[in-house]
């Protein structure tokens, strides 16, 4: 971190005093509004989730809560539902993150031509950055309808249940509707790389004779890994905590298959109305969130090719 | 961003392209183009096999039954409420602090900086159940107040700010001392002039996190006073299949005003989107 240089004030080392305590002053009043909101909803809340998992939740909501100290996070951390909900967290990540990242560079290299009307195929490519992951899931919804819908019907389902119903079915369906809700975005971030790469780097590699796919394993990839390494990392991320997909397309369902970790938090608070269980599995979501977080700051510089 | 030159190809080989390019956008743009398509049908003709994909004798009354059966003007307006709200105060917040961290000397700079940055690292899950207690404590539950205060401020906004407003010459300040501007002279006659692009960014990336916002509102409010659009689709979403023509077009509301919006700052979408991924 750099550290900006002081401004030289002029006058008698008295007045430069108190000048600096008025600058002192100024500036505690402008970093307030901010620190003061993320120290009540950022910092104290999230000292508390950890504090509230000590606590038992009552067997009736009106009596009071029972200390049981680390004991729930051992009895919540090795329960069948919390193993069970990071085990699919885990494949909803491996069924979304490098499906999104290939499909969104594959319409950013098939959109990087000068070609007349490309306008049009880059907006439609972008078009689902406007649709919220409430607006697709809605839509999906619909259209995986086994009565009604269009898909259900093209894919040879007559009544039943419908794939979002399906045991083995609903989660791929869920992945698919947040692998093509992702797409506007990974398509504009990979988009932006794209263009950023020098012309003369490719004309080279084109002059030494290398082919298409050569030029961009050689020349195209590494400058792009570094976007590529940002989009896996904010992939996983947003993937450890999509919830509106799963609260519209199947609430969690059948029979807890589509449950990851942040439903069965949403679960724990609003319908068994246990913030104890509630807060360890969101203080386990902060950690291994915090650790993906570490390990992209930590290999960023090292593992990825800078240009 | 500036179009890059590419050398022109063979005619062979623009027609492939244009090809490729049909295809992928036939395979993205399906489901927007059905729900539009759909939007038109009666239900009926929507449940009818072969299924019609065409609008071949569109019926306009399920945008109406949109806002007349289903409150959709009263999420769109509470959306509107919570989310310039939102945009704007952390838009102000967000330039102070990362001002006060680019500019100015004061005891714990470094540390109260810090602190912005862990801040920025905490997903809002990790905080969601003591802040509902927060909220309930201050009887916010179920009101605006409720659904914009925590997002006041942006751990985000003022890293981003503050790494742009450190890029601008010192020479600028020491000058604005010497003509005797003050601090928050400098920072709106200045430095917020020189940053509009990035604060452009910065805003739209706001606008855009706000309107999706789902878990929060779903948790911190129960009445369609105050409910969100996002909600409102939860609501929509279990209309029954009879009503799907209402369903399709209700969406198609929903989303219009973000890629109406989304088409006019195309430009501060895209900065914002990439800020952080692409050096440089």
């Amino acid at each position: 971190m750099t550290d900006p240089a002081v401004v030289e004030t002029s006058g008698s080392p008295r007045r430069r005093r108190h000048r600096a305590g008025r600058e002192a002053v100024a500036g505690y009043l402008f970093v307030l509004p901010t620190l003061a909101v993320l120290a009540l909803f950022v910092v104290y809340p999230l000292a508390r989730t950890f504090w509230l998992g000590l606590f038992r939740a009552p067997p009736f909501p009106t009596l009071p809560s029972k200390f049981v100290g680390a004991s729930q996070y051992g009895s919540v951390l090795s329960s069948h539902d919390f193993l069970a909900s990071l085990g699919r967290t885990v494949v909803f990540v491996v069924l979304t993150v490098p499906a999104g990242l290939l499909l969104g560079l594959a319409l950013a290299v098939a959109a990087d031509a000068r070609l007349k009307g490309i306008r049009i195929f880059r907006t439609i490519f972008s078009s689902t950055v406007a649709t919220s992951v409430a607006v697709a899931s809605v839509i999906f919804t619909t259209l995986l309808n086994p009565t009604v819908g269009l898909f259900s019907y093209w894919l040879g389902i007559k009544g039943g249940n419908g794939v979002l119903m399906n045991n083995t079915w609903s989660l791929p369906a869920v992945s698919t509707v947040t692998v093509w809700q992702n797409l506007g975005f990974t398509f504009i971030l990979m988009s932006a790389a794209l263009q950023s790469i020098p012309e003369e780097l490719l004309e080279a590699a084109r002059i030494d004779g290398a082919t298409a796919w050569g030029r961009f394993r050689a020349v195209t990839l590494p400058l792009l890994s570094p976007t590529i390494f940002f989009a896996v990392v904010v992939g996983i991320i947003s993937s450890f905590q999509a919830f509106g997909q799963i609260d519209l397309l199947t609430q969690g369902g059948p029979a807890g298959h589509t449950q990851t970790l942040i439903y069965f938090l949403y679960q724990s608070f609003t319908v068994n109305h246990d913030p104890g269980t509630a807060s360890v599995v969101a203080a386990a979501l902060f950690v291994i969130l915090l650790v993906v977080t570490l390990v992209q700051f930590r290999f960023v510089e090292k593992r990825v090719f800078y240009g | 961003m500036a179009e890059r030159r590419r050398p022109r190809t063979g005619p062979w080989r623009r027609v492939g392209r244009y090809g490729i390019l049909c295809v992928l956008a036939v395979i993205v743009g399906f489901p927007v183009y059905i729900t539009v398509v759909n939007a038109l049908l009666t239900p009926q003709a929507i449940a009818g096999r072969p299924p019609t994909l065409f609008p071949v004798d569109p019926h306009w009354g399920s945008f109406g039954q949109a806002f007349s059966d289903f409150h959709l003007g009263l999420y769109l307006r509470n959306s509107a409420i919570v989310t310039l709200t939102i945009t704007v105060a952390e838009l102000v917040t967000a330039v102070l602090a990362a001002y006060a961290f680019a500019f100015m000397t004061f005891p714990f700079r470094r540390t109260l900086f810090l602190v912005c940055l862990a801040a920025l690292m905490v997903p809002m899950e990790a905080t969601l159940i003591p802040n509902r207690q927060t909220i309930g404590t201050l009887h916010l539950f179920d009101t605006f107040p409720g659904l914009i205060v925590p997002f006041l401020a942006s751990g985000v906004g003022v890293f981003l700010l503050r790494q742009a407003f450190l890029q601008l010459p010192r020479d600028l300040r020491d000058a604005a001392t010497l003509d005797g501007l003050g601090h928050l002279r400098f920072l709106v006659r200045v430095v917020v002039p020189l940053n509009r692009p990035i604060i452009g960014a910065f805003g739209v990336y706001a606008f855009l996190s706000a309107w999706n916002q789902y878990l929060w509102p779903l948790i911190a409010s129960n009445s369609d006073k105050v409910r969100t659009v996002q909600i409102g689709l939860r609501q929509l979403n279990s209309l029954g299949i009879d009503r799907t023509n209402v369903i399709f077009a209700g969406t198609i509301l929903a989303a219009l005003p973000i890629f109406v919006l989304l088409l006019a700052f195309q430009r501060q979408l895209v900065r914002g989107l990439t800020a952080g991924a692409v050096k440089g």
